[in-house]
């Protein structure tokens, strides 16, 4: 009796153990799949969200505050002149195939990246990289032709992540990195499965393993979330859903900022919004809290300039673009638009595009501006706006992190071109001096928001709805990752 | 009947021709360059020039097309632009969930169907009669994913039964398979069932008051007799028909549905192809479906011929 007893006991015991042990694993319902897994030649930002920080590594790194830190790199020197970049190396490092990380495969990877047949997205990154060595096994020695205080932020993105040169031809399909997750497996259409890295060379993830769903249609993102086949859903797709999430208790929903600048683009060139008078009736003729209202279901931050609001050197002038219609009407008269004019609004396929688009139109009929309202898919809108230029108005998201350079870039769909403006950027990236080049990005921020160059409406927020237990899940979006090596079960 | 046979297979080898041709067409027309869909807003010009010859968007389009059918020919549908994989792969691989789901849907259904019609045929104006006649009207009133997302409420989020969608792949097992499958090839067997038990119903009391018929009952047949050994095969001809353009519609038509339950399906393959210009896959599969729909109408066509010998002299 007593060995049966003792048995029961532990076998009690046991399952108790099981059910107090936390869940080791996790699925992520995702809106897009990634068209391939190589971050460093592709601009979508599913791959990113994925794999970077996941499975992929940079010589540094993005914390979940937008910082930037040490990634592969545990250390750098930067020669006086601002020149020579030494970055010293993580020893005992190994890609997931097995093979050693070193400074041969950092010297692959940004001749890669700046090779003249490149595919990278983001070559611009790389433009100022004048020569890579390697000088010994865990030292690599970049020099730049001009200094770049944005240097280290830029080795940060996932377009410059390591790869490794015996494991690039595989790279699209069989991603191999440094990172806290291996690459396990791929269903195309359906999701991409995660493992933990048991070698590891930092702090070892908490999940064995990770899920990522990809499920496009917002109804059936929502029935997944509610039915708990996914436990985390960053960047929900239906904001209209998020109060029911909120008053259930078995899940949480953080809203998160993004570095999005959302903008009502004008083209510059095109009559009559060649007239600085005209651009600044339409922005004085918007009411961005409506938008945010009306479109977001109230998520989203108003921005006055081409800025993110999280970032220490924002500045804001949202007093200069003030909601006035009456105003809005006195600049179109004076600029000779007493009884308005007719343009075009192109609008890509997200919601704050189609819906912003449609309350902007509305805005904009109120001071006698009329616009013909075109829907469009990304492709066509790449094709018909950003390359083509054949747009009067046009409402997109500009997501990359620290993009104001943009507005130095007279060839850029916009059109804005400023020689001042120019000469700032210019002298920005040549700044390394922190407090100077807060200065300048400060005076940029006011040279456009006063150029009126586009309408600045409001920063995309991100919400993310999980699982009420989930713990450690970035809630801002500094880059489009979803960081997994921090993430565990509560209970 | 090898006339007749032969004849149809000549139509359907310059079908196909011309429907690639209007593919291809198609699609050249469509605006939106797959390269700059991939490389983003921040793209150079000469890593779009790199990626395009990669692509071998370089070329002319008569040259392109000439390769895709060339390479089609051998089997060989080209490599996706986004996936980099080739593109036979994908549709093999798709295929597995797409091909289950038509099947399971159009067993369903005609499970279903038969039935239904045979009966509320037999007894035509009695109330299991209005019964079939006014659940089949509504069948075909609702639209399919709306059907499919009232089943995702009640048997998902409440009742918790099925899981919402996906699909756990046929290395979990059959049973598992079958499960995911469940919800949606309900949702897209309702209204073909409902259609193709009215035909089956029309099909029938129009056969029965055939002279044929009446030759038959004055023989002795009873009413089911009559029904089962004459009237029956006479009506399959319609019904067999909608059951081809409903095979046809459900491996081609499962868009919406494979999106609802986010199955990793032709569907969903061809809707992503779409939005990423992956011109290359989305014009080899949707030739596969043209393929495929010509097949199965091939193969009706020679099924008409065994449950009517009149066709096969005809013709």
């Amino acid at each position: 009796m007593k060995p049966f007893r003792m048995a029961m006991l532990a076998g009690v015991m046991t399952m108790a153990a099981m059910a107090a042990h936390a869940k080791s694993s996790l699925v992520v319902g995702l809106q897009l799949e990634p068209p391939h897994l190589d971050p460093t030649s592709a601009a979508a930002g599913a791959i990113d969200q994925v794999l970077y920080a996941n499975v992929f590594e940079g010589l540094t790194r993005f914390g979940a505050d937008g910082s930037v830190g040490p990634g592969l790199a545990e250390s750098w020197d930067i020669s006086e002149d601002g020149l020579i970049y030494t970055f010293h190396l993580r020893a005992g490092v190994s890609f997931h195939d097995g093979t050693t990380f070193d400074a041969r495969d950092v010297k692959f990877s940004l001749d890669r990246a700046r090779d003249e047949n490149s595919q990278n997205a983001q070559k611009a990154l790389f433009s100022g990289i004048e020569s890579v060595e390697v000088v010994d096994d865990l030292t690599v020695r970049v020099t730049l032709s001009a200094p770049d205080g944005g240097f280290l932020f830029n080795m940060a993105w996932g377009d410059a992540v390591i790869v490794a040169s015996e494991s690039i031809t595989e790279i699209k399909q069989k991603p191999v990195g440094t990172g806290a997750f291996r690459f396990e497996d791929w269903v195309q259409g359906d999701r991409i499965t995660l493992v933990r890295n048991p070698d590891y060379w930092g702090t070892p993830a908490q999940l064995e393993e990770a899920t990522f769903k990809f499920i496009s249609d917002p109804t059936a993102a929502f029935a997944a979330v509610m039915a708990e086949d996914v436990d985390a859903f960053p960047g929900f797709p239906a904001p209209e859903n998020l109060p029911q999430f909120e008053a259930d208790p078995r899940f949480q929903v953080l809203v998160g900022s993004t570095e999005g600048e959302t903008v009502l683009a004008m083209n510059n060139k095109l009559k009559p919004l060649d007239d600085v008078r005209v651009r600044k009736a339409i922005v004085h003729a918007i009411d961005r809290q409506a938008i945010i209202d009306g479109a977001m279901f109230g998520l989203g931050t108003p921005i006055g300039t081409h800025f993110a609001p999280h970032h220490p050197d924002y500045v804001d002038l949202l007093d200069q673009s003030a909601y006035d219609p009456e105003l809005s009407k006195k600049l179109l008269a004076e600029a000779g638009y007493a009884d308005g004019f007719t343009t075009t609004l192109k609008l890509p396929p997200p919601s704050y595009a189609r819906r912003g688009g449609e309350i902007i139109a509305a805005q904009l009929r109120a001071v006698g501006i009329e616009t013909e309202i075109t829907n469009l898919e990304w492709a066509q809108w790449l094709e018909e706006v950003f390359r083509g230029r054949d747009f009067g108005l046009t409402i997109v998201s500009h997501t990359e992190p620290l993009d104001i350079g943009i507005y130095a870039r007279p060839d850029y769909y916009f059109q804005y071109d400023s020689a001042e403006f120019q000469e700032m950027y210019a002298a920005l990236t040549g700044e390394t001096d922190p407090a100077k080049r807060s200065d300048l990005l400060a005076s940029m921020q006011r040279r456009i928001a006063e150029d009126y160059v586009n309408g600045y409406l409001f920063q995309l927020a991100t919400p993310t709805v999980a699982n009420a237990k989930l713990r450690g899940l970035w809630i801002d979006m500094p880059t489009q990752a979803i960081d997994l090596t921090g993430v565990y079960w509560t209970e | 009947m090898l006339r007749y046979a032969l004849r149809r297979l000549i139509s359907l080898g310059v079908t196909l021709l011309v429907a690639s041709l209007v593919i291809f067409l198609a699609l050249e027309v469509v605006p939106g360059d797959p390269a700059a869909y991939m490389l983003g807003v921040n793209a150079r010009p000469d890593t779009l020039a790199a990626l395009r010859a990669e692509l071998g968007l370089d070329q002319t389009p008569p040259a392109r097309y000439a390769a895709w059918v060339a390479g089609m020919l051998t089997g060989d549908l080209g490599l996706s632009y986004t996936y980099r994989t080739p593109v036979v792969d994908m549709i093999v691989e798709r295929l597995q969930v797409s091909l289950p789901l038509a099947v399971y849907a159009l067993a369903l259904s005609t499970l279903i169907a038969f039935p239904a019609g045979i009966w509320a045929a037999a007894r035509r104006g009695s109330v299991v009669d209005v019964v079939v006649m006014g659940v089949t009207q509504l069948g075909v009133a609702i639209p399919n994913f709306w059907f499919a997302m009232l089943m995702v409420l009640v048997f998902s989020i409440n009742l918790r039964w099925f899981s919402a969608g996906g699909f756990p792949g046929w290395e979990a097992g059959v049973g598992p398979g079958l499960k995911a499958l469940t919800l949606p090839a309900v949702a897209l067997a309702l209204p073909q069932a409902s259609i193709l038990a009215r035909i089956m119903r029309s099909a029938l009391i129009e056969t029965l008051s055939e002279d044929y018929i009446r030759t038959a009952r004055a023989k002795g047949l009873s009413r089911g007799q009559a029904l089962w050994r004459h009237a029956l095969r006479n009506a399959m001809i319609p019904v067999l028909t909608i059951i081809g353009l409903q095979f046809s519609f459900l491996l081609a038509g499962v868009i919406i549905i494979e999106n609802v339950f986010f199955l990793p399906g032709l569907g969903r393959l061809v809707f992503q192809a779409i939005a990423a210009r992956d011109l290359i896959a989305v014009e080899s599969v949707v030739m596969f479906l043209v393929f495929a729909v010509v097949v199965v109408n091939f193969a009706v066509d020679l099924a008409y011929a065994w449950v009517d010998p009149r066709l096969r002299g005809r013709r």
